[in-house]
């Protein structure tokens, strides 16, 4: 019975850690490209303007689809290496 | 064929198809009222919560919100993507392994407390219905453009559709009528689109087009914008925003809200496994990318095509003359959405940045004031004019507007009327009510909450244009919260969860009042609503992200002060963190 706790324990610390990343990566490419960090980026030409503002008008969008696909892929396999899925 | 009958065809046939599916998909169960069964493929789910999501408001107002704004309104653009992020890692598989049919169903069961519950359905009912009027005036504004009845009647028009195939089908009939919807408003919202970008750049892909060449001037398509406008006294549309903490707060709010939205979050109830739930959110991020990445570049293109309408020589030329303004502009002008005062006489229109920094040149050049005002609204469903299409393209932009309204009502009713069946009828007043009586009073509840936002549709207590940020700020601040902490720790209790949810609220409400009015009654606001007045820059409209963290902080100091959760209570944080055990849907 232990055993099975630790599996479920370690499968949701495991869970945790990949939100983490990829609330990172959220982050960075939303909140840091697009707005905060945009005047650091002023010097990479993207068509007529910045790379902040290709980051806050398409960037992040396409950035987010990447990361929500990525976390069910990895989820999902995590799921079955833990032998907890339905 | 007049435009007036191409309309007609093009709505009668989308609302047949409606009509149709709601046939088809009759609800028999409770089960299939509330989550469609349980069934329903991650693919087919995306699409729907795609519709469900975008509403009027993505679908007409934001590429207007954006042209006008440029840069600054990107805040939309990641604000309500990078909720779903949010959703598809923090809330909604969880939830579907939870296996019940409603938002404070959770909060009732992990919070142990029929006061949680009742709270969570106050916070839900007073979002959806805020968020509902604006789909209910959206859907009638629509009609009584294209379809030439005045507005009210729009509204009953909308309101009868509505019902038919809400009540009749309820989540099931939702469902693949929102399948149905989202195909609609997105072919009608790509096509003009295509269109409008062939002519201005060499691509036809929207998204590509806005970071092309523009083909007339040999320059990049945006440095052209920018400098039209600035040529005009507007602000460059690329410009960076100086006030960037409210920039930060609002993109979270909406976040934050997004994910936090009942309407939305039961969607993932309807998909077969815990799996699906984490796939279909990355599909309804896709739908709804379709749109959202061609949205700025319609709002960027329709700002230079405008521009260009009236000054056809260049912004330093003399612009057009009235009695040679284009079709469109007269037809709008009619609707009053098109506002034209040939302020300093000379039969031209001039449109400027009547700003005193502008003051000097604008003297030096005659002009006497800004003489055209245009509605920001109007921008999408005039594009196909402003571009010249042909006019069934317009047919179809009637009928994708209205779907993005319809889909959007429907999702907000029957979020609104499962929390008044199920939560409050079944949940407190009678328990013991059957299956057969609680289908009955969910229908029921469909009714009247169907009539109410049709009445508020029609009466907007002079809020509409607010009505959106609070519907936001409650969702924030209130429901995401205490369902994350649901989740994600076992520490919270009830008292700690209940006081967390109305410090968010109390003080989202408080801060949106002050600036805008007491309960939005106008004039009462304690104090005017600038920037130089907000609490640190921070605008009421952002405040959803603050309210979010005192919820948070509230209910971990009350927790950390009072009793441990219960034994059972820390098994069921435990099960719905792992998908294996008890599967599908718990019927009731």
């Amino acid at each position: 019975m232990s055993d099975h706790t630790q599996n479920q324990e370690n499968y949701w610390k495991a869970n945790v850690r990949l939100i983490f990343g990829c609330l990172i990566v959220w982050a960075i490419v939303s909140y840091g490209f697009g707005i905060l960090l945009r005047p650091l980026l002023s010097g990479i030409e993207v068509g007529g303007t910045d790379l902040g503002f290709w980051f806050a008008q398409q960037g992040s969008i396409i950035s987010f689809i990447g990361l929500v696909f990525f976390y069910a892929w990895r989820m999902n396999s995590l799921d079955k290496e833990f032998g907890l899925e339905e | 064929m007049s435009q007036f009958t191409i309309n007609l065809l093009f709505v009668g046939a989308s609302f047949a198809l409606y009509f149709g599916i709601a046939i088809w998909a009759r609800a028999g169960s409770t089960k299939e009222f509330y989550v469609a069964g349980g069934g329903v493929h991650p693919v087919m789910n995306g699409m729907a919560t795609a519709a469900d999501w975008m509403s009027a408001a993505s679908f007409i107002s934001m590429a207007g919100l954006i042209a006008a704004g440029g840069y600054a309104n990107s805040t939309f653009l990641m604000g309500w993507t990078g909720g779903y992020v949010l959703l598809a890692m923090l809330l909604a598989p969880y939830l579907r392994k939870f296996g019940k049919f409603t938002v404070p169903d959770f909060i009732g069961d992990r919070f142990y407390s029929r006061t949680a519950r009742l709270v969570a359905v106050a916070c839900l009912i007073a979002a959806s219905v805020t968020y509902v009027i604006g789909q209910m005036t959206g859907a009638g504004v629509a009609f009584s453009r294209f379809l030439e009845v005045d507005k009210d009647t729009g509204l009953i028009i909308a309101a009868v559709v509505v019902f038919f195939y809400a009540v009749l089908g309820g989540m099931k009939g939702i469902t693949y009528t929102q399948v149905a919807q989202y195909c609609v408003l997105i072919v009608a919202y790509t096509i003009p689109a295509v269109f409008i970008s062939l002519q201005l750049t060499d691509t036809f892909i929207p998204a590509v087009g806005l970071f092309s060449e523009h083909t007339q001037s040999g320059m990049p398509l945006l440095q052209k914008l920018d400098e039209v406008v600035r040529e005009l006294g507007f602000r460059d549309y690329t410009a960076d925003v100086d006030n960037k903490l409210n920039m930060v707060l609002f993109t979270l709010s909406l976040m934050i809200g997004t994910a936090g939205l009942p309407h939305v979050i039961i969607r993932f109830f309807t998909v077969p496994k815990v799996a699906d739930a984490r796939w279909s959110a990355g599909w309804a991020l896709v739908f709804i990318a379709l749109l959202y990445l061609t949205a700025p570049a319609v709002a960027s293109m329709a700002r230079l095509n405008l521009m260009t309408t009236i000054y056809p020589d260049g912004p330093t030329e003399n612009s057009i003359a009235y009695d040679e303004r284009p079709d469109w502009i007269q037809t709008w002008e009619q609707t009053g959405l098109i506002q034209y005062e040939d302020k300093n006489g000379d039969g031209r229109i001039q449109f400027y940045n009547d700003t005193p920094a502008f003051a000097e040149e604008a003297t030096a050049r005659g002009w006497a004031g800004n003489e055209l005002n245009v509605n920001r609204d109007i921008l999408v469903l005039a594009n196909p004019e402003i571009a010249n299409l042909p006019s069934w393209v317009i047919g179809l932009i009637a009928a994708g507007g209205l779907a993005a309204a319809l889909s959007t009502a429907a999702g907000l009713l029957l979020a609104i009327s499962s929390a008044i069946s199920h939560d409050l009828i079944k949940g407190s007043i009678n328990p013991d009510i059957t299956e057969k009586g609680e289908l009955l009073a969910a229908r029921v509840s469909m009714f009247f909450a169907i009539i109410i936002a049709t009445y508020l549709g029609m009466n907007p207590p002079g809020f509409a244009a607010q009505v959106v940020a609070l519907a936001f700020g409650i969702a924030a601040a209130s429901i995401f919260p205490a369902l994350m902490m649901g989740i994600f720790s076992k520490r919270i209790n009830s008292k700690g969860a209940v006081l967390g949810m109305l410090a968010g609220l109390g003080s989202t409400l408080v801060y949106i009042f002050t600036y805008l009015g007491w309960f939005f009654i106008p004039e009462t606001n304690t104090l005017a609503n600038t920037p130089d007045n907000w609490l640190f820059g921070v605008s009421p409209l952002s405040f959803g992200a603050i309210g979010a963290v005192i919820n948070f902080a509230v209910a971990f100091l009350v927790s950390s002060m009072t009793e441990d959760v219960p034994e059972e209570i820390q098994e069921l944080v435990e099960s719905v963190r792992y998908p294996k055990g008890a599967g599908g849907a718990v019927d009731h």
